[in-house]
């Protein structure tokens, strides 16, 4: 942090600002021209909301696809499809024993044995060879999707989460004042404030787990110098095999926290396939970090490009993702 | 070898093997003996996907860059050309003569297609694809939100061929014809061009990049230079593709699409530019026939599975394929020319 400052005061001056006006906007009770500029308050908080929360959903899809990219350099171009895999796989499971938090566990386990399944039977064979990994995981997403579409047919689904995750809270921040003189607070969904708590607690459970035990300590060496890790009595199979379930585990995780969130449905997988590819792209490859980032760069663009300008909303997000390709092709936090 | 010819002295025609000579033939008087159905619906068809395969080979194989956004730069030269030309739906449409409408859009295409690749080219292997598919799905979602240029979700429809020499081009037979002539020009040009001086760098740049760097290559104006060249190809092609289907939506650009002529490329063979139309071909004999062995509704659980059986056990495709069982016999046939040569 205090390198980054020390490196590039500019920038750092430059979030510092954005950040800064950011954090005005929320808090603070718009002047009228503000309001007359952009609209209403309660637009842009729920807008700006609504990023972070997406923001959350995208980093626990893309964070397994970062993870398992980091350490064995394969593209699993089907992690959209073990998304969408386990969303069903939770809705089914929640619906049998209705409780909704078995319904994300099985998710949770089952995908990422079917993320075990993938590395054993797929990339062990075939390691070294990049594009073949990517095309067999084009293939696998093909059938899977045409699969899921087969059992689950093209029906939107709807989670059931517990009660206490219903309704909506109230925020300490004030949209409007009303000429009453009483002020009006913000409301918002509980269930999407969750999320969020979610996905930072992920984010720092994996943090930890990759700096502080001794398995993420081989997982970060199996990143730097993976031939070095074999060479010190590391079986390195087992750690890719782990690591692999994690990030499909995280996968399917996501994929009933997104389900009940939003909905499941056929094509949710090329969405989140996308969100992953952006996010990655533009956090840097193989970085958790960066995953974080670009997570929130990402999930920010698309609600605020959703509010303000329909039509053109996709523009923003490729156009975050050209700007970095430009600046930095390794992405933000990537190591070239 | 010794060269056989039924004509002793100067050929004019030095070499051909007799397979081509029948191949050509046979695409040549094929309307004579077939139905208007595998006229249009099969051979057209698998002419113009595999051209625009063919613009993916032509970057994967010789420049060895997997671009996943070929079908997006011809899907935008196919909206182009309802936009700027005729469409039945009443957006856009601005009524421009047909010859120019095909050459912007097939311009513009090319250009996008350049661009795509000065996004891209700065990373090197998965980075391309990921990057390329990102835009490929970007662009879907893009047509399909936006209402105002591309039609949103419905798209455009009634976008027809002109008439001309007093002939409907949309006709089997006459767009069979033109569809031959395109696809046919264009693999000419990647056979030719390959040998080119840029041809041959390209093919350098794709085995060392480094070394080229070193020689003093520009070797990232090669690469966008061959995404341009792959551009005007796909946007050729995409004219066709519109003309064909009459009608185009955000469902003809999309992912199972985009992924469908990677599927093609891959199945063909990425060796030699005739890969990507024995690819179509499988493609769609399978589209249209597979569906009497099984549920019209799983096709893509057969496609998927041919494409995974064939990344797995032959990665170069079905040329691969045909050049191993090619091998094999010959072996079996003289057993004791293996490797006597070479001692």
């Amino acid at each position: 942090m205090r390198r980054f400052i020390e490196r590039h005061t500019f920038w750092a001056i430059m979030i510092l600002i954005v950040a800064g006006i950011f954090l005005w906007m929320i808090f603070a009770v718009w002047p009228d021209w503000l309001i007359s500029a952009i609209g209403r308050k309660k637009t842009f908080v729920n807008t700006f909301l609504n990023g972070l929360t997406l923001a959350g959903l995208y980093f626990l899809v893309a964070s397994g696809f970062t993870l398992v990219f980091g350490l064995m350099r394969n593209v699993n171009l089907a992690h959209g499809s073990m998304y969408l895999l386990g969303a069903y796989i939770g809705y089914e499971a929640a619906e049998a024993s209705g409780n909704w938090f078995v319904g994300l566990g099985a998710a949770f386990i089952a995908i990422a044995f079917a993320g075990i399944l993938l590395q054993v039977l797929v990339f062990r064979r075939m390691e070294g060879d990049d594009l073949r990994q990517t095309l067999v995981t084009i293939g696998v997403s093909i059938v899977a999707a045409d699969l899921m579409l087969a059992i689950w047919s093209g029906t939107t689904y709807q989670f059931a989460p517990p009660e206490w995750l219903f309704g909506a809270a109230e925020l300490p921040i004030i949209s409007t004042i009303r000429s009453s003189g009483k002020e009006v607070f913000l409301k918002y969904p509980i269930y999407r404030l969750a999320v969020l708590a979610v996905a930072i607690a992920v984010g720092i459970a994996l943090w930890l787990f990759l700096n502080r035990t001794r398995i993420g300590m081989m997982i970060r060496a199996g990143v730097n110098d993976r031939d070095m890790l074999a060479a010190t009595g590391v079986n390195v199979q087992v750690v890719f095999a782990m690591v692999f379930a994690i990030g499909a585990g995280l996968a399917g995780f996501a994929g009933v926290i997104g389900g009940t969130a939003l909905s499941i449905a056929p094509g949710e997988d090329i969405r989140y396939l996308l969100a992953s590819l952006v996010v990655v792209i533009v956090g840097g490859m193989g970085s958790v970090p960066g995953a974080a980032i670009g997570a929130l760069l990402i999930g920010l663009a698309e609600q605020f490009g959703l509010a303000y300008f329909p039509t053109y909303g996709v523009v923003l997000t490729f156009l975050i993702m050209v700007v970095v390709l430009a600046v930095r092709p390794q992405g933000i936090m990537g190591s070239s | 070898m010794a060269n056989i010819s039924l004509i002793a002295g100067k050929g004019v025609l030095p070499n051909i093997h007799p397979a081509a000579a029948i191949t050509v033939l046979f695409l040549l008087f094929y309307p004579a003996f077939a139905s208007d159905f595998f006229v249009f619906q099969i051979g057209a068809y698998s002419l113009v996907l595999g051209t625009i395969a063919l613009s993916l080979v032509m970057l994967a194989g010789y420049g060895g860059m997997v671009s996943l956004s070929q079908l997006t730069v011809a899907g935008l030269a196919g909206y182009l050309m309802a936009i700027l030309g005729h469409n039945s739906v009443g957006v856009m449409g601005l009524g421009w003569p047909w010859w120019l409408t095909a050459l912007t859009a097939i311009f513009a295409a090319s250009v996008f297609s350049a661009l795509i690749g000065a996004i891209s080219v700065r990373t090197e292997g998965i980075y391309t694809i990921m990057i390329t598919l990102a835009i490929a799905v970007a662009f879907f979602y893009f047509v399909r939100q936006n209402y105002v240029i591309f039609n949103g979700f419905t798209g455009y429809a009634g976008v027809v061929p002109p008439t001309l020499f007093g002939i409907y081009w949309r006709d089997p037979t006459p767009f069979y014809y033109l569809s031959l002539a395109v696809a046919a020009f264009f693999f000419f040009m990647v056979v030719y061009g390959a040998r080119s001086t840029f041809g041959l760098s390209l093919q350098a740049i794709r085995d060392n990049p480094r070394r080229m760097r070193a020689i003093g290559y520009d070797v990232t104006l090669h690469r966008i230079f061959a995404y341009f060249l792959s551009g005007l190809i796909a946007g050729t092609a995409g004219v066709l593709m519109v003309w064909f289907n009459g009608r185009i939506s955000p469902g003809s650009v999309g992912v199972d699409v985009v992924i469908d002529i990677l599927v093609i490329a891959v199945v063909g063979g990425m060796r030699h530019p005739i890969g990507p139309f024995v690819g179509a071909l499988a493609f769609v004999l399978l589209e249209n026939f597979a569906i009497d062995l099984i549920d019209r509704e799983r096709f893509n659980t057969v496609i998927g599975t041919a494409f995974l059986l064939v990344v797995l056990f032959s990665p170069d495709g079905l040329l691969g394929l045909w050049a191993r069982i090619r091998e094999r016999l010959r072996l079996r046939k003289h057993p004791q020319s293996d490797g006597s040569g070479v001692h």
